[in-house]
């Protein structure tokens, strides 16, 4: 019961914060027709500039003023960038994104090094929120909890409820025709590369002090926010929220499964005495994901709820 | 005699290295209904292609006295050119509401219809006005699109083969609804094959073949003209 109640509620928080990470990430697609390989390049910069604007100032600035500044590289990326390049096809817009994950990289280990930088959860949120089952559960982690929720529901405002997300909406599918009612598609476009990044930002200002904070932490995220988006369905936010959720859950709870092949065959009354009985369920989660991803590209390529082929 | 609304001249437009217009040479009064009639693939298409920046244009395409080759498609429309393309284009995951609300350019600045005004001119939409648009028929997706780019008052409407794939019946309820356009004082330039609709709403009448213009001329005397029909329209 401890095991299921714990793995649930860290499942739902890693869940939301790959949400907030592929949000941008699948609308992002949907406007240029290719995945962004740099999207997670802009989580991990949310996490640096939030460290060094937390350093100079306080977490609560870092929290407003890091996606903000990340939202604007990414317009800035947009217009000088990617737009110039979009008009040389889709191959040319993948290259692109792949040498700005690279070069983003780079520049962060020449600003702030090579080793992990000190990014930490800030005092005010550093204390044991409840006791349940006689472990103390981190108030912080709770606090990505409502800021996520937070970000889930004004994002669904903003694009359901509101004329500028209609017109998101309109221009993602048919971006000539939004163009020939008089709406500015390349600025709405630029809109959303920019609040795409925003949300990266933003899910690297409070996940990177929750994980860490190191050059590897893109790498690191990158494959697992592409598998989320493709496992949702290329440009389906819907999908990419069960998707998230999905993954969450099942990679938190494998972790915390304290099981090995050699119990599950001396359950079945076999015995392993072999390498493979030595393997430990949680030892398999980094790899669940990716098995997802191989499952649902043979068996329903548009993902879950995608109406596009991969 | 007033300026053109719209005045095209020597306009070329290439598809790769295939040379679709050759040199089209056109003009449109404003509240004039011009029919641009031809076969399948002498380039109707293209010139409304052309003359709203969808296909780069090659020549001069001149707006209320103002060039507009090369301009961002945003800005054409808001000078007054609406575009309603043969793909039709509506939103199909919002309601008809919806898709007609993203026909209104400005906010502040609506324009003469507000949503429940264009819903009562056109009752087929009034009953689906809570629908998806996806939903529509053919005839009724037609009809929104045409609604959805005069939300935006438009000063000329440049359609697209309106009727193409209706039945009969639909096609002549389109038709009325061209006619009631037209009677509202927008300019129409009208790409049409039925020649039953088009001489009927037509104030003017040309021709295309090969890439340019080989007819222009009012119904009353393109109706005399069987050469013209012979050489240019019939199969």
């Amino acid at each position: 019961m401890e095991t299921i109640v714990f793995s649930l509620l860290n499942g739902t928080i890693y869940g939301l914060l790959l949400f907030m990470l592929s949000s941008g990430l699948t609308l992002i697609f949907s406007m240029m027709g290719v995945l962004n390989f740099a999207h997670a390049s802009f989580y991990m910069l949310g996490a640096y500039c939030a460290y060094t604007i937390m350093g100079v100032t306080n977490f609560w600035l870092a929290l407003l003023l890091a996606p903000i500044l990340v939202g604007a590289v990414g317009m800035g990326v947009e217009r000088w960038g990617l737009r110039k390049v979009h008009a040389n096809g889709h191959v040319a817009e993948l290259l692109f994104t792949f040498g700005l994950a690279y070069l983003i990289d780079e520049v962060v280990k020449i600003i702030w090094g090579r080793t992990s930088v000190n990014y930490k959860v800030p005092e005010s949120l550093d204390f044991t929120l409840f006791t349940l089952y006689g472990s103390n559960y981190p108030a912080y982690r709770i606090f990505i909890l409502f800021v996520s929720i937070f970000m889930l529901v004004s994002l669904w405002y903003l694009l359901k409820k509101t004329r500028v997300g209609l017109i998101i909406q309109a221009a993602l599918t048919h971006p000539h025709m939004v163009g020939h009612l008089g709406h500015n598609v390349p600025l709405v476009f630029m809109g959303v590369f920019g609040a795409g990044c925003a949300l990266a930002g933003l899910a690297g200002v409070i996940g990177g002090n929750y994980f860490i904070t190191d050059p590897a932490m893109a790498v690191q995220m990158g494959p697992i926010v592409f598998v989320v988006v493709v496992v949702g369905g290329l440009g389906s936010l819907e999908g990419a929220f069960v998707a998230a959720m999905l993954i969450g859950i099942l990679q938190t709870s494998a972790v915390s499964i304290n099981a090995s092949f050699a119990d599950i065959f001396g359950f079945l009354g076999m015995t392993a005495t072999s390498e493979v009985g030595g393997i430990t369920i949680a030892s398999l989660a980094p790899m669940l994901p990716f098995l997802m991803l191989v499952l649902i590209l043979i068996v329903k390529p548009t993902g879950l709820m995608g109406d596009r082929e991969v | 005699m007033s300026e053109p609304m719209l005045q095209v001249t020597d306009l070329h437009a290439y598809y790769g290295k295939s040379h679709v217009l050759n040199g089209v040479n056109m003009e449109i009064m404003p509240g004039e209904v011009i029919a641009l009639l031809g076969r399948n693939g002498v380039g109707r298409s293209t010139t409304a292609k052309a003359i709203m920046g969808e296909v780069a244009p090659v020549g001069s395409v001149r707006f209320k006295g103002q060039e507009i080759g090369g301009m961002p498609n945003h800005k054409i429309s808001r000078l007054g050119l609406g575009y309603v393309p043969e793909s039709r284009d509506i939103f199909p995951t919002m309601t008809v509401r919806q898709n007609l609300m993203l026909g209104v350019k400005d906010l502040r600045n609506p324009g003469k219809y507000t949503v429940d005004q264009m819903l009562d001119m056109f009752p087929n939409l009034r009953e689906r006005a809570d629908n998806m648009a996806g939903v529509l028929s053919g005839g009724e997706k037609q009809m929104l699109t045409m609604c959805r780019t005069l939300m935006g008052d438009p000063d000329l409407i440049i359609i697209d083969e309106p009727t193409e794939g209706l039945a009969p019946k639909i096609v002549h309820q389109v038709g009325e609804m061209i006619a009631e356009i037209a009677k509202s004082g927008v300019s129409i330039l009208l790409v049409e094959q039925k020649l039953s609709i088009a001489l009927k709403i037509a104030d003017r009448v040309y021709v295309m073949g090969h890439g340019e213009i080989v007819y222009s001329g009012t119904p009353e005397d393109f109706k005399t003209r069987d050469d013209i029909r012979k050489e240019w329209l019939e199969v």
